[in-house]
């Protein structure tokens, strides 16, 4: 986090300092591109911490280890594609997940879904990339940690 | 007044202002919904806000910065095996959330990187950033932590190839939703 502020600290500093028109420029696009996307954004973050207060953490872990299987593993994908968890709760997260005796597998499905697979953040997506891009790049993203999972229990 | 409420947008703001109320309310009653899911908002809203503008003004100073493709020959079709590599790498160097990437796949897009690589770059910041893996390492340990990687990079390498060989031959654009007119 430090490093990106002096980064962009210093870029600006160089950027000022060799075209001030360009620089301003430069900003003005950058505050349109944080403009046009921050009421969006807003409303998903408003929506994720609504759903995460009704289903809390305690109750993602009994999901998770009530079914073994190959209902876990669906439920592992289904609740990774969903959940908008930031990394530094889904690590400890998934942690307990192992120790309460879910397997590596089912948490490696859980882990990967939940890092490339986001289907609240779907309409930000679209607004990039267009509906077609969008659900194909998650479609895949699923498809794949259901593989990544797969690879883990053979070789874990 | 309407036009005024459509020009400033307030309509897209409508469900922050009644979050924003809720908030205000269960501050009084106690209400717990409104308390906890309050407490998510801000620890989202925090990283969110501490980022964003900082990833923007990075982005802005390189759009005028570099000429559009430029950045052709080291990530754009035919760059290759390296392409590949240095897309991989950056990715890698970067922290944040994964709405994060997308202007950042807007803006290499525009720059001249190629569809594969694009989404070689969205796959390797969702999975590999370098500070989420020292994370993950501590968690969960060395080796699953390895095989995860291990067997996450060819997927959405797989996932790169697979997205160029569909969208060659048709359109494909990453928009850039704006303020106003850029």
């Amino acid at each position: 986090m430090y490093i990106l502020i002096v980064i962009t600290v210093v870029a600006l500093l160089a950027s000022f300092w060799a075209d001030r028109g360009k620089t301003l420029k430069g900003l003005k696009k950058s505050l349109n591109m944080l403009l046009g996307i921050l009421p969006m954004l807003l409303n998903v973050l408003i929506l994720v911490s609504i759903v995460l207060y009704l289903v809390p953490k305690e109750t993602l872990v009994q999901w998770l280890g009530a079914n073994s299987g190959l209902a876990g593993y669906a439920v592992a994908a289904i609740i990774g594609s969903i959940a908008l968890i930031p990394g530094f709760v889904a690590f400890p997260l998934a942690a307990l997940l192992l120790k309460s005796g879910v397997g590596y597998a089912v948490t490696a499905v859980f882990i990967t879904t939940l890092m490339m697979v986001g289907i609240l953040t779907l309409p930000v997506e679209i607004k990039y990339f267009g509906r077609k891009v969008a659900l194909m790049r998650n479609a895949l993203s699923l498809a794949g940690a259901l593989l990544v999972g797969l690879l883990i229990r053979v070789f874990m | 007044m309407r036009k005024l409420i459509q020009k400033i947008g307030l309509g897209e703001y409508l469900l922050v202002v009644m979050f924003g109320l809720v908030l205000l309310i269960s501050r009084f009653t106690g209400w717990s919904l409104g308390l906890g899911a309050g407490k998510n908002f801000w620890s989202f809203f925090s990283e969110m806000i501490a980022f964003l503008p900082l990833m923007f003004i990075l982005i802005g100073l390189v759009d005028v910065w570099v000429p559009n493709n430029k950045i052709e020959k080291h990530i754009g079709p035919g760059s290759g095996i390296m392409g590949t590599f240095w897309i991989v790498l950056l990715a890698m160097l970067q922290a944040g959330p994964l709405y994060g990437a997308f202007p950042v796949a807007y803006l290499l897009s525009k720059k001249g990187c190629s569809i594969k690589n694009v989404f070689i770059y969205l796959g390797a910041f969702s999975t590999l950033k370098i500070p989420m893996l020292a994370f993950e390492i501590g968690f969960l340990g060395f080796k699953f932590s390895l095989l995860r990687t291990l067997f996450t990079l060819p997927v959405f390498i797989g996932i790169g190839y697979i997205m160029e060989w569909y969208f060659k031959d048709r359109e494909f654009t990453i928009d850039l939703p704006a303020y106003g007119k850029l």
